[in-house]
């Protein structure tokens, strides 16, 4: 979809403007050959993470009944991995089926998309230490206030 | 060539961890590579194309219609235009940092782009649409109502907590960057 998109644009680009058409990528690539290096170290921090962190280790941290430190645990894997929505979804309910608490899981969503320790090198890259880590922490902890509102919403 | 050494010396240190880690935990091997494989192809979907039209946004949008419509007066209709703009990207977050990096380039406020930020990474349409049939409306919906409060608090929080010298120089260094 993004690749039809980005096609389309540059279509459109190109029939009104030859020239700009170039400088842009130029630029494309110039900025891509730049964030390259953080781009490489993401990929070998999420390899190893999500090795580290299959299904079966998650749902032990989501199991029912696992209470407040469920709901940590449950934020801090959230947190280390980076796995497309649209697995992870799937794997949630399976997770909530399986008799794991809302709570639990909303802190896992939560957190798995707003905070992304294994992308931080790339995030320092743009915003500089102080607010990519900032905004990390930030989001881990309205991930678990987050997470505690939906968990009530769900019950209530 | 020394300087693109030093540049990708992070890099060569992490991949002689990572070859260390396969070497040392055979039982994680497998799976490490398969995901590696795995995380390269989709990121190899999301990344080109971000960038080609980054490049295209660069050339032709002018600065002063960024400024307009989401530098630091902008306002409501400012925070507005960035919450859809991110709600409506498709990829993960860090497909979003380049972006914000142009954006910052072009004059947008530095809280609009956290506003950004935040809904790339948390409330986009069709993640919405699949987390309601995955995990039913009552679950998406009230995840995504406390987003919206979190995305604009965390941004207000973290543009408060920046001195503006620190947000200066990010600006500046999202000028050079090209």
């Amino acid at each position: 979809m993004l690749y039809g998109l980005a096609a389309l644009a540059l279509a459109a680009s190109l029939l009104k403007d030859r020239g700009r058409t170039q400088a842009a990528l130029k630029k494309a690539w110039k900025a891509f050959e730049g964030i390259l290096p953080q781009f490489f170290a993401v990929l070998l921090l999420v390899a190893a993470a999500l090795a580290v962190l299959d299904t079966g280790v998650i749902s032990r941290f989501l199991g029912s009944g696992s209470g407040f430190a469920g709901v940590l645990g449950a934020s801090l894997v959230g947190a280390v991995t980076l796995i497309p929505g649209f697995v992870a979804f799937p794997a949630a309910a399976a997770l909530l089926a399986e008799g794991a608490g809302a709570t639990q899981i909303a802190a896992f969503v939560s957190s798995l998309m707003m905070v992304g320790i294994v992308t931080l090198p790339m995030e320092v890259k743009y915003f500089g230490r102080r607010a990519a880590l900032l905004r990390n922490l930030l989001a881990w902890l309205f991930s678990l206030a987050a997470a505690f509102f939906v968990g009530w919403a769900v019950t209530a | 060539m020394k300087k693109a050494f030093s540049r990708y010396a992070a890099f060569i240190a992490l991949a002689i961890a990572f070859a260390a880690f396969l070497a040392a935990f055979p039982q994680w091997r497998t799976k490490a590579l398969d995901s590696l494989a795995y995380q390269a192809g989709t990121m190899l979907l999301v990344i080109p194309p971000v960038f080609v039209l980054l490049g295209l946004l660069d050339v032709w949008v002018p600065r002063e219609k960024m400024v307009r419509y989401m530098g630091e007066g902008s306002g409501i209709k400012g925070k507005l235009i960035a919450f859809l703009l991110g709600s409506f990207a498709a990829g993960p977050l860090y497909g979003a940092f380049p972006f914000a990096a142009v954006l910052m380039k072009k004059g947008a406020g530095f809280a609009n782009i956290l506003v950004f930020i935040g809904a790339w990474s948390t409330t986009k349409i069709p993640m919405l649409l699949f987390e309601v049939s995955a995990l039913g409306a009552r679950f998406a919906l009230s995840r995504l109502a406390i987003d919206i409060v979190g995305i604009v608090v965390i941004a207000w929080a973290l543009k408060a907590a920046l001195p503006r010298k620190e947000i200066d120089r990010l600006y500046a260094e999202a000028e050079r960057m090209e």
